[in-house]
């Protein structure tokens, strides 16, 4: 099955259900062949469910996925040959060696013993771990396991590789680390990547689109920058002043695109749909009334605004209050 | 010093206790088990052992004799008698471990009660477990004085038509024993063997399994092509492997230190391995059925002391099975121990061949394919 005719990764009305608790609601996406694709949401939003689901971890309660070609259910084994996943929690094995743990993968997916012996160096070699290759991963950081989990996941070379929270847990330098390594897999092997991620800024980094996930359904799907040009009014200008007149704030208010004003301890905070049109306008403004501006910043455009406007909350928030469902179905 | 502080730290212990069942079951159904288990396993009336009786006589004399038997057949219910009609099969399903004691009454018997020339009776014993020799030597040897002194001696042949003489010289008993004298720490070395693979069994295939399996190890194994049955016999192959090595050392170390006659003959280290190997498969089986379902890594760790008890103490490792009230008789029989302890003290005490434990291997193997059906029935490859 040639699967560049395909899309990589079509969801159809997914469901899963545990007891009373819906934790994927029927959900569909497509997943395009080369692009990397990430699952946003906060912990218990059903990012793990869903991607346990294509991955062949957890059987649907309804709808379907197919994965480069395979169904999840009917033709699982299919699905597993095609994919490379690295769950959420660090599963390489401590007690064996970096070198150990790649080989009985390796095996795992049939690989000969000559390619093998090619591809294990190889792919240690990319993430950067040649020098660890015998050593015990019991000894390895989080962000070193994380790497070798990654070239695990790559013994059998998929098209189509899951990661399911890869920088979860691990160090600012770790994480650039395992961007830098995403970027490239994309890059030179032409993978498919589907990630999911709590964290703006690494969707925003990675990604090519973005499904936001809240309360186990999708809330929006799309690029992350056509995602933030679909929220109004999120730019926010942060100006500070010397003696304002009085009626500074009702004129910063009749600046074009402005919609409200703030005073925090003399900082204005300003929302405004065009950051830079408004700081442009509030400049000239300030000149032509003799108003010396101290200070002036803006806020592009976050995911976070992203998130609040579909959702309705922040991603802090909403973390927090689905926990206790996510561990209640977890334990179950 | 802060009572409050302390009282938070008490408060958190005991809520952890109260709701973990494992710890629960541990600390409360672990005592009370090994108090049932090892209060009956010890020092039980024993009961029921075969012994052969071979009459060459054949006359009234020699009749007598094996009604007295009967007679301790239907009382006390030490022995059950089978007939044999030739001493040297007797001997071969005694070292085969089929009977326990062989009582030959030699064809002159009832000759030399009437010349008053010493009769003997020949008792030919399995000394290799003293519990049940002392026994039925014991019963014996009553039996014997019973003659000697002429008490009742028309009781249980009342219908007898000619009169016993009076015995003089009296009748001897002449205690042939197979084996050399055995201690009893060789009689436990068989136990300590089928513990050692136990131990394996347990930490390889219940406490490893569920760590792994509860840090998210399993997942990188599932998420691959492998199928359950694959899964499953790899983990088991696997801790065959290791009870074997374990098995093997144990035999080894143990029967140097225990004082194993001719340790190092290579048929039976062959058979030795052959029954390590298939008592390895079997209790690890037995374990990851047990398992194949849990995820707290409390539950096997609670399940160790429990497991032990149930399945060492009842085995006949310690104290012979026929000393065992019938319930406890029936866990015997369902544990693998009991096969593995009784092939190893044949091999190791009685040198027996195959013959005496072809059987035991073919109930291990049988049971060890029954456990990983339904392992592989049972076990989830989801998550």
């Amino acid at each position: 099955m040639n699967a560049t005719n395909h899309n990589a990764i079509e969801v159809t009305k997914l469901k899963k259900q545990f007891g009373d608790f819906v934790a994927v609601k029927e959900v569909s996406f497509t997943v395009e062949t080369g692009e990397i694709f990430g699952l946003l949401g906060p912990n218990g939003a059903g990012k793990t469910t869903l991607i346990r689901m294509m991955t062949t971890l957890t059987p649907p309660t309804s709808g379907t996925a197919e994965v480069g070609g395979h169904d999840v259910v009917s033709d699982a084994d299919g699905v597993r040959h095609a994919i490379g996943v690295i769950p959420q929690a660090l599963t390489s094995d401590p007690e064996l060696t970096a070198r150990e743990n790649m080989m009985i993968h390796a095996k795992l997916y049939g690989l000969t013993s000559a390619q093998r012996t090619q591809l294990i160096p190889q792919l240690l070699e990319s993430v950067g771990l040649s020098e660890f290759t015998d050593k015990l991963v019991g000894s390895f950081s989080g962000g070193m396991r994380r790497r070798l989990e990654i070239a695990r996941g790559l013994v059998h070379s998929p098209k189509i590789m899951f990661l399911d929270e890869p920088t979860t847990g691990l160090d600012p330098v770790s994480r650039t680390a395992v961007w830098e390594m995403i970027t490239k897999l994309k890059e030179s092997a032409g993978l498919t990547i589907l990630l999911t991620t709590h964290y703006m800024d690494e969707a925003d980094k990675l990604c090519d689109r973005i499904a936001i996930v809240d309360h186990g359904q999708l809330v929006a799907l799309d690029t992350p920058t056509k995602l933030k040009d679909s929220v109004p009014a999120a730019d926010v200008v942060e100006a500070e002043f010397d003696n304002p007149p009085a009626d500074w704030d009702t004129t910063l208010g009749k600046l074009s695109g402005v919609a409200s004003v703030a005073d925090h301890d003399g900082i204005r905070h300003i929302s405004t749909t065009s950051g830079p049109v408004t700081v442009r306008e509030l400049m000239d403004m300030a000149r032509d009334r003799g108003v010396n501006v101290r200070r002036v910043s803006v806020q592009g455009t976050t995911l976070d605004n992203v998130f609040l406007y579909y959702t309705g909350r922040q991603l802090r928030d909403a973390a927090s209050d689905t926990v206790k469902r996510d561990m209640s179905h977890l334990y179950k | 010093m802060k009572p409050q502080r302390i009282f938070a730290i008490i408060e958190r212990d005991m809520r952890k206790f109260l709701r973990s069942p494992a710890l629960m079951m541990s600390s409360m159904i672990f005592p009370l088990m090994q108090l049932i288990v090892l209060g009956y396993a010890f020092g039980g009336k024993i009961k029921g052992i075969k012994i052969a009786v071979v009459d060459d006589d054949r006359t009234v004399y020699s009749r007598d004799l094996r009604e007295r038997f009967g007679a301790i057949v239907a009382g006390p219910q030490t022995m059950q008698v089978e007939n044999y009609n030739s001493v040297s099969d007797a001997i071969v399903d005694l070292r085969a471990g089929f009977v326990r004691a062989v009582v030959y009454i030699p064809v002159d018997y009832s000759r030399r009660v009437d010349q008053g020339n010493r009769p003997r009776i020949a008792f030919i014993e399995d000394n290799t477990d003293n519990f049940v020799t002392s026994e039925i030597l014991g019963r014996m040897q009553d039996l014997v004085k019973d003659i000697n002194q002429g008490l009742n001696p028309f009781q249980p042949g009342q219908r007898l038509t000619v009169p016993l003489p009076r015995l003089n010289p009296l009748v001897d008993l002449e205690v042939v024993e197979l084996y050399p004298y055995i201690e009893y720490i060789k009689y436990l070395l068989s136990g300590s063997i089928a513990m050692s693979v136990f131990i394996v069994a347990m930490i390889g295939g219940g406490i490893t399994f569920i760590d792994d399996k509860s840090r998210g190890l399993h997942e990188g194994y599932l998420v691959t092509p492998i199928t359950k049955s694959e899964l499953i016999l790899g983990l088991i192959f696997s801790g065959a492997i290791k009870g074997l090595m374990a098995g093997t050392t144990i035999t080894i170390i143990g029967g140097l230190i225990a004082g194993i006659d001719r340790l190092w003959d290579p048929v039976r280290l062959l058979y030795l391995m052959a029954v390590l190997a298939t008592t390895s498969v079997a209790m690890i089986s037995f374990m990851f059925l047990l398992m194949v379902r849990v995820s707290d890594p409390l539950v096997p760790r609670a399940m160790f002391g429990v497991l032990n008890t149930l399945l060492y103490f009842p085995s006949g490792a310690i104290y012979p099975v026929e000393g065992f009230p019938v319930w406890l008789r029936w866990i015997s029989y369902i544990d693998p121990f009991t096969y593995a302890v009784h092939a190893l003290k044949a091999l190791l005490l009685k040198n027996a061949g195959f013959s005496a434990i072809y059987s035991d291997i073919l109930i291990l193997s049988g049971f060890s394919a029954v456990l990983v059906i339904l392992s592989v029935a049972f076990f989830k490859r989801q998550i």
